[in-house]
């Protein structure tokens, strides 16, 4: 039977288990939109076609399923690229369809044309634009499928309008048959072995790991080969939750805003063995001066991540899960390699542990209410046991460093791209995949004002997500920059006219509080997390507060500056 | 270093503006391109030329290769290989210029394709020393424009550079 190109865009989702949609309508989603108000796929209409990507990137973070939207051709489009671009910088599996003015008004600079593959190639894994219907129901298939697989990435769909209402025959592909695209999962072996080697000869091993182990579902993995073999663990700030934060071997997040104990880790270490991360410039610091006494092994199931910013003595291509399971199969062999091994590591052990106790993280309590400490009662409040999602800057920087993520998929955070904006809507998205847990975004006062309006989002389809914001009057990290290198001149980082949070909150049909003093911050976080609302907790913080310890752009990661 | 690389993409809508746009995006050098079907018309043949030190080809091949319409990506520094570009050139052909240039045209085995009161139009083919060589010695003689296509190339013997079928999984798993 031949069905409308609508209706086998339905079909197609259904076939692909998607139960939730974020979405802004317009034109040319017109039969789309008629056809998806007959079915059963949760529709969640946002505000904003950047708050309908970063919801389905937060939905795709917390849940490791695909995360779905939809919106109208020309600005409609436009508006998701830095949804798009900060989803790219994560590898977070997303498929974003766009609709598209009639095919014969392509090129012409129609009413609401937009060349959004054009716009959007250089942050999608990959993108299609549908020219003949008979088309759609492979493509589709075929974005879900490179979407989730290999690296995970975003995936742009453009479906011009006449598309939607013509009629063709609807015949789902049983199986994708990408010639050109084959992701290498299994590592190999010989490559392994000589990775266990190098560990066995090693008296200062680290484990540097990344997104990929929670992108791979390998923190189980993780866990059981630093176990094993007693290595110490750092990760970066998307690494996060891939290995308990409470774990006797975990040293921290490494980098510009890293522990003291995870970059002397670095810096002392004989042998990186990199999973899953990407040595990005943010963790790295100076590139040339990296681990300097180390030979690096590099998991990664891109090979394009393998050499691209530090040369490496043993690359592995391979799903993280897969080679950490035959890593651990060859460690609990423990051939006669691994004798002065488990002799030594001790030394090393206790050398890390003498590091974290004498410079910890901290902060100085002088009676004036300081974020960190709000974000330690989140934690303590919770048991950990939250979803959390940041803005970017300060916020971002003391979630990472004072939270303690317990497991994976439980920091949402954007780490590439750095996107203001984005912890609100992911917010949003993690709440839909996960009614009933606590969702919080820890934001800054200058961040929520990026995608505030999604506060009629969260209110309509009654997501209760709780937004902490640390207001500290200022576009604080950037002022922190200004403070240590430009002699404290402000220029535009002093936030002035910013709202009275409580009555916006009220103004929505949302639930707003205040925090002044450090003796408020139990009673009234406890009221706001089980109040049942979306709910905006304004939290005035010390203005004057920097991030710390700090490894300044261009330096080494020893070179931290200390509180 | 100079390479010559071969890519074997789909031959499909958009491909060449992801290959270009790879190059500009990430700096990568990109000194010709030469792109069109193959013997299977499914896939495009491009030949690009470009330079750089090792780890920078190494990331060229790899983000080629990451490209999802790329079937294949082969380096011919890897291999024995034969290569040939063409070249058209409008030189200026007075009476005193013409027996000369025709004896050059001559050398080179090339032809000239298009005359004017004032001019001969010279097509020559070659490898890049052979190229090189001729421009040298024309242009002395005064070359009005000059347009190449860049080259292309071939593994030498028996080697045949074609995709290979392979299949992908994904079938059934659905987004749960
Ligand atoms: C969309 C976007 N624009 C600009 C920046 C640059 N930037 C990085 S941190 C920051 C300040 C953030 O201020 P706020 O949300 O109040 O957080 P704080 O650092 O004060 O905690 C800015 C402007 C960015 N990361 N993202
Ligand atoms: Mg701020």
């Amino acid at each position: 039977m031949k069905k409308t190109g609508a209706q086998i865009f339905v079909e197609c989702l259904k076939m692909e288990g998607v139960d939730t949609i974020f979405c802004y309508p317009g034109g040319a989603t017109l039969n789309i939109t008629d056809v998806l108000s007959g079915s059963d796929i949760q529709q969640i209409v946002v505000r904003h076609e950047q708050g309908a990507v970063h919801a389905s990137d937060g939905y795709a973070r917390a849940s490791g399923r695909v995360g779905v939207s939809l919106v109208t051709s020309g600005p409609g489009a436009t508006n998701t690229v830095t949804g798009i671009a900060t989803a790219y910088m994560d590898s977070i599996p997303l498929v974003i369809f766009t609709c598209q003015v009639n095919t014969m008004l392509i090129g012409n600079d129609a009413f609401q044309e937009a060349d959004i593959v054009g716009i959007t190639r250089p942050c999608t894994k990959h993108s299609y634009l549908v020219r003949d219907g008979k088309d759609l129901a492979r493509m589709i298939k075929e974005a879900f499928y490179i979407a989730r697989s290999g690296r995970p990435g975003p995936v742009l769909v453009d479906i011009p309008k006449d598309i939607t209402s013509n009629l063709y025959e609807f015949k789902y592909p049983e199986k994708v048959n990408i010639r050109s695209y084959q992701p290498t999962y299994v590592g190999h072996i010989g490559q392994i072995k000589r990775a266990m080697k190098e560990i066995a000869a090693s008296k200062k091993p680290v484990l540097y790991t990344g997104g990929g182990i929670i992108s791979s579902g390998a923190s189980a993995e993780l866990v059981r080969l630093a176990e094993v073999l007693s290595i110490p663990v750092v990760n970066t700030l998307m690494g996060l939750g891939g290995f308990p934060g409470n774990h006797r071997l975990f040293l921290g997040m490494l980098g510009m805003h890293g522990t003291y104990a995870a970059n002397m880790a670095i810096t002392s270490s004989d042998l990186i063995i990199a999973v899953g991360a990407r040595f990005d410039d943010r963790a790295t610091g100076k590139v040339d001066e990296f681990a300097p006494h180390a030979k690096i092994i590099h998991v990664d199931i891109d090979p394009t991540s393998i050499s691209k910013n530090i040369k490496v003595d043993i690359p592995i291509v391979g799903d993280s899960k897969n080679v950490l399971q035959k890593m651990i199969h060859l460690a609990e062999q423990g051939g006669p390699e691994f004798k002065d091994y488990h002799a030594s590591i001790g030394d090393w052990i206790k050398e890390t542990e003498q590091w974290k106790n004498d410079y910890p993280l901290t902060y100085v309590r002088n009676g004036t209410l300081k974020p960190q400490y709000v974000i330690e009662r989140i934690y303590e409040l919770t048991k950990g046991k939250a979803i959390i999602t940041t803005e970017v800057g300060q916020n971002q920087m003391w979630t990472a460093q004072f939270f303690k993520f317990l497991k994976p998929r439980t920091l949402l955070s954007s780490g590439g791209l750095g996107t203001m904006g984005f912890g609100f809507p992911a917010a949003i998205g993690a709440q839909v995949a996960y009614p009933k847990s606590l969702v919080i975004d820890i934001a800054g006062d200058g961040s929520i004002q990026m995608n505030i309006q999604e506060l009629g989002t969260a209110v309509q389809f009654r997501l209760p997500v709780k937004v902490v914001i640390l207001n500290n009057a200022h576009l604080g990290m950037v002022r922190q920059w200004q403070e240590l290198f430009y002699e404290k001149r402000y220029t535009w980082t002093c936030l002035e006219c910013t709202p009275d949070f409580v009555k916006l909150a009220d103004a929505y049909g949302a639930a707003g509080y205040v925090i002044e003093r450090e003796d408020d911050v139990d009673t009234v976080l406890k009221e706001a997390f089980r109040n049942g609302m979306p709910t905006l907790i304004d939290v005035k913080v010390n203005p004057e507060e920097s991030v710390y310890p700090m490894v300044p752009a261009g330096a080494p990661l020893r070179e931290m500056l200390l509180v | 270093m100079r390479h010559i690389i071969s890519v074997l993409v789909e031959n499909e809508f958009g491909v060449l503006s992801r290959v270009a746009g790879l190059f500009s995006g990430r700096g990568f050098n990109i000194e010709s391109l030469c792109v069109a079907e193959s013997l299977d018309p499914t896939v495009s043949t491009m030949t690009l030329v470009t330079s750089g030190n090792d780890a920078i080809i190494e990331q060229v091949l790899k983000q080629l290769n990451k490209l999802i319409n790329v079937i294949k990506v082969v380096d011919f520094k890897e291999l024995d290989y034969v290569s040939r570009e063409m070249v058209l050139v409008k030189v200026n052909a007075d009476e005193r210029s013409r027996e000369e240039i025709l004896r050059m045209v001559e050398i080179f085995r090339g032809k000239i394709i298009d005359v004017s009161p004032k001019t001969y139009t010279l097509l020559i083919t070659g490898d890049e020393e052979k190229l090189k060589a001729f421009l040298t010695l024309i242009k002395p003689l005064g070359i009005k424009e000059l347009v190449r296509t860049g080259p292309i190339a071939i593994a030498r013997g028996d080697k045949v550079i074609k995709v290979k079928e392979k299949h992908s999984e994904g079938g059934g798993e659905g987004n749960g």
